[in-house]
């Protein structure tokens, strides 16, 4: 069972709150995609992802982006239960989409250095710890259900 | 993965603009390594003050900061240019080459943090290649 100080949860609450879905969530897919180009053989039904402009302006890519940042609103309001919450997405990303739970990881050091060029020195060392912490119980629950 | 010519070109580019504020960078890193990960702190049980922006994480943030300048400017032969620092590494420090990952990833969130504009994606996986290719590098001598 993970334990959450009071102070990990405003950190993640504020970090949430201030921010712009619509803007994040696709730069962190759009920078997963450029910087481990091997995670783009999931969006083969996407389109054009030759190249990091193709990936930018990729309107699927836009969306999808914006889809999975909300996923992470789940885990917002149910932080002390966030493997039950996400027990469902665990399935659905393993016998469904079929990803490699190692992807999790390399998609939520993106959204980390997304979050660091968005609050500048405000994500001071206390704030990235907390984040990433969360992150990291994110992408646990999301391969419990993995067999 | 080893690194491209145009992926040199581009950490060559970013670094002239990371030089003026190198040391800054460092000491930021390295703090928040040791917060961020405190299993690292195992590393420095002999500085008396491991909390961000002190004087032994200062001047060992600015250390390593040198470190990855002489990386770039050897950066057509890391292997060799960085032997001296390989054995220091493996015989000396013995630091667990996994380390290596978690202080990069460190370094990449202050270039995103203090340069917000210039560390592009693009330039986010040229940079992050280097930094594996210098931790391969140090790891050489290991065994």
């Amino acid at each position: 069972m993970v334990e959450w100080t009071e102070q990990e949860r405003n950190i993640i609450t504020s970090i949430f709150s201030n921010l712009d879905y619509d803007d994040v969530g696709p730069k962190a897919l759009c920078r997963c995609l450029i910087v481990y180009p091997w995670t783009q053989r999931y969006f083969a039904s996407f389109g054009n992802l030759y190249n990091a402009d193709a990936i930018k302006t990729n309107p699927n890519i836009q969306t999808h982006g914006t889809r999975v940042l909300h996923g992470l609103d789940r885990a917002v309001k149910n932080m002390d239960n966030i493997k039950g919450t996400y027990a469902e997405l665990s399935v659905l990303h393993s016998e469904k989409l079929h990803v490699d739970p190692d992807n999790f990881k390399l998609l939520a050091d993106c959204l980390t250095i997304v979050i660091a060029a968005k609050m500048g020195s405000g994500f001071t060392p206390e704030m990235q710890a907390t984040f990433q912490k969360f992150l990291a119980v994110v992408v646990s629950a999301l391969g419990r259900q993995y067999h | 993965m080893s690194l491209t010519t145009k992926d040199k070109e581009t950490v060559k580019a970013f670094w002239a603009k990371v030089a003026p504020k190198a040391e800054d960078i460092g000491q930021d890193a390295l703090s928040r390594m040791l917060v961020v990960y405190p299993q690292t702190k195992t590393y420095f049980a002999h500085w008396k003050d491991l909390s961000p922006g002190s004087a032994p994480v200062k001047k060992h943030g600015a250390t390593v900061m040198g470190g990855v300048a002489d990386a770039v400017a050897k950066i057509d032969d890391l292997t060799s240019g960085l032997l001296n620092l390989s054995e220091l590494h493996a015989f000396t420090l013995r630091v667990d080459p996994a380390n290596f990952k978690i202080l990069a990833h460190n370094i990449l969130v202050v270039f995103a943090i203090r340069l917000p504009n210039d560390f592009t994606p693009e330039v986010h996986v040229a940079v992050d290649k280097f930094l594996a290719a210098v931790a391969r590098a140090l790891s050489e001598k290991y065994r």
